[in-house]
């Protein structure tokens, strides 16, 4: 259970229009994530289906109830939030069960329910313990613990792993990506990082400026992006984009992957220099400055001897070449 | 950096520079205490002099405690007091909620006009003051003096709460509000612990000027019944004589209730205080 539903959710914070217009469907048991860059509306989005932003126009619906106006308690609901937002002067045990306490729930009941949290999310050496005396890792994992013993129809993240060190990132991830498996709950997840995104989404809703830019599984937005924008946003590094008509090709704009570029010393099709190369090991990062398709990053797996000032030829994949016309759309071909 | 060479020349300096400020402020405080335990001819004698043998005499406060209803003027400054930080607290903290949490139409204009209340001293308005407890037959009760002082103490309390409100991260009350806290709740168990150092500065500077307010105890409240103790102690204050023991000791005595309130915040104030300044 925890279907949710958009019908035309528009925003305004006074003059200025901050969502506009969105309409999505999540089914139940769908990992869902809204991705874009800093100000496109995507917290917003999220703080509304929250409801803790009243929506200037359109419908919220959770399960096919319209909550629109609905209270956050009364949403079917829970949320973690990029602060973790703890209460600073509860214990562990308490910050998770306040929330049931608050709605009734029998002391029985919530002892069940938090013991089931806590042995998911092995909190069980801190549950005395004030937030102040934990790391940032084990203060998420409360966090995600108490939004686990409301048993939500719709679990909400908002950036919840924008505050923690890398290691600790990949490690959150994961498990909140096994959480998700095990309880095949409906989650919706904001992020701007591309990586969680890719990572753990079943879709992924790709906002900017306030209007759904697609909606795709991480594989379709990879290899069907419907405009420029899509494009550019995912993926890392980032798309070539080169004028068409420098290099004789139809269409407005064409785009090649980093990794869709291929390298030889001695022939291929975009003759240029190395301005810079990035060793990483499993990957090279070659950057080259090109006579006639301006400046190309080229993506190389595996090890590679090529140094700043090499001369080198780079030549696109044919099948994996995207076309856009003047507006930004992907043409088909 | 060459700390290591100045810090013990400079911590000195800030040290006697503090020390002479301390025996400043101290020495009023010292003179009436040490003088409250004098006999007369010693207090104009030698003013300076500590109690000796000779001169050591308790005649002001068995004066004091014989004269007048001293338990009384106690009793009343404290219910004024405590009952005027109470209800300074109460309203100051729910309206700097308010003002730092809502974003209503005129939210700033409201927030400027409570805080003129700092700048406009309220003995301008005595005399509408005193029209009105007549009118609504309030005068000679604590009631009178305990509107005045919440009304006297609210501006402040609504400057330095909201500000400190505004620090409470939005996060927090929202995780809050799904938890399904009303505001009420979210108000009264979220945001008022973690702002109560705040509400500790807030409560001793509401606390000292009422507990010493002999204005509006002596226009509002001057019946026997409801005498506070600094208006109790002009008792002794004559026009031709002054029992100077007596005065002494009432004023010593009146130092002790103020005292025990300035301990039990004073934790809490310390960290009020200097929790802006270490951020």
């Amino acid at each position: 259970m925890g279907s949710l539903e958009l019908r035309n959710i528009r925003k305004s914070f006074g003059a200025q229009e901050v969502l506009k217009g969105i309409d999505l469907q999540v089914k139940d048991g769908e990992f869902v994530i809204f991705v874009g860059p800093s100000g496109c509306g995507k917290s917003t989005l999220l703080r509304s289906i929250a409801g803790l932003e009243d929506v200037t126009s359109g419908t919220v619906l959770i399960n096919g109830d319209d909550v629109t106006v609905a209270p956050p308690a009364k949403r079917g609901i829970a949320m973690v939030f990029q602060t973790y937002a703890l209460y600073p002067h509860l214990s562990v045990r308490d910050n998770m069960s306040l929330g049931l306490k608050q709605a009734g729930t029998p002391a029985a009941e919530i002892d069940v329910r938090v013991a089931k949290a806590t042995d998911m999310l092995s909190l069980e050496p801190y549950l005395k313990r004030r937030p102040a005396e934990l790391s940032g890792g084990q203060r998420q994992r409360v966090a995600i613990g108490r939004a686990l013993v409301r048993e939500p129809e719709l679990f909400l993240f908002d950036e919840p792993l924008s505050n923690l060190d890398a290691a600790l990132r990949v490690q959150t991830r994961v498990e909140i990506a096994r959480l998700h498996r095990q309880l095949a709950a409906t989650m919706i997840y904001v992020t701007h990082d591309q990586v969680e995104a890719m990572t753990l989404a079943d879709r992924i809703v790709v906002l900017n400026g306030g209007v759904i830019e697609q909606i795709g599984s991480p594989m379709e937005l990879y290899n069907r992006p419907a405009n420029l924008f899509v494009a550019g946003f995912i993926g890392s590094p980032q798309m070539n984009f080169i004028e068409a008509a420098r290099i004789g090709e139809a269409g407005a704009t064409i785009g090649i992957r980093p990794e869709h570029l291929s390298v030889s010393p001695t022939e291929g099709r975009f003759r240029g220099k190395v301005i810079h190369a990035e060793h990483l090991g499993a990957d090279t990062n070659l950057y080259l400055e090109t006579e006639n398709a301006g400046l190309l990053t080229v993506r190389l797996f595996g090890e590679h001897r090529y140094t700043a000032d090499d001369i080198v030829y780079a030549t696109p994949d044919p099948a994996k070449i995207h076309r856009f016309d003047a507006n930004g759309k992907t043409v088909v071909a | 950096m060459s700390k290591a060479r100045h810090s013990t020349l400079r911590t000195s300096l800030v040290h006697v520079a503090l020390i002479a400020y301390t025996l400043v402020a101290l020495f009023p405080v010292f003179l009436t205490i040490v003088n409250s335990f004098k006999s007369k001819q010693a207090i104009f004698g030698q003013p300076l002099r500590l109690p000796g043998p000779s001169t050591f005499s308790l005649i002001g406060y068995e004066t004091v405690l014989k004269q007048g209803d001293f338990i009384t003027y106690f009793e009343n400054s404290t219910i004024v007091t405590v009952v005027s930080i109470f209800l300074v607290l109460l309203f100051g903290a729910m309206a700097a909620f308010a003002l730092s949490e809502y974003r209503f139409r005129g939210n700033t204009l409201m927030g400027l006009y409570l805080a003129i209340g700092i700048m406009i001293p309220i003995r301008l308005g005595t005399v509408a003051l005193l029209q009105g407890m007549v009118a609504s037959g309030l005068v000679n009760t604590l009631t009178a003096l305990v509107l005045v002082y919440t009304a006297q103490g609210l501006p402040l309390a609504v400057f330095i709460l909201s500000e400190f409100m505004r620090t409470v991260s939005d996060d927090l009350k929202n995780a809050g509000r799904i938890d399904g806290l009303s505001e009420y709740a979210i108000f009264f168990r979220l945001v008022l612990p973690l702002v109560r150092p705040s509400m500790a500065t807030v409560a001793v500077f509401t606390m000292i000027p009422i507990w010493n307010d002999l204005w509006f105890p002596l226009i509002l409240a001057p019946s026997e019944a409801t005498k506070t103790v600094t208006l109790g102690a002009q008792l002794f204050i004559g026009q031709f004589v002054t029992n100077w023991n007596a005065v002494l000791a009432a004023l010593s005595l009146a130092i002790f209730p103020v005292l025990i309130l300035y301990v039990i915040f004073s934790r809490q104030l310390i960290r009020g205080i200097t929790s802006g300044a270490v951020k």
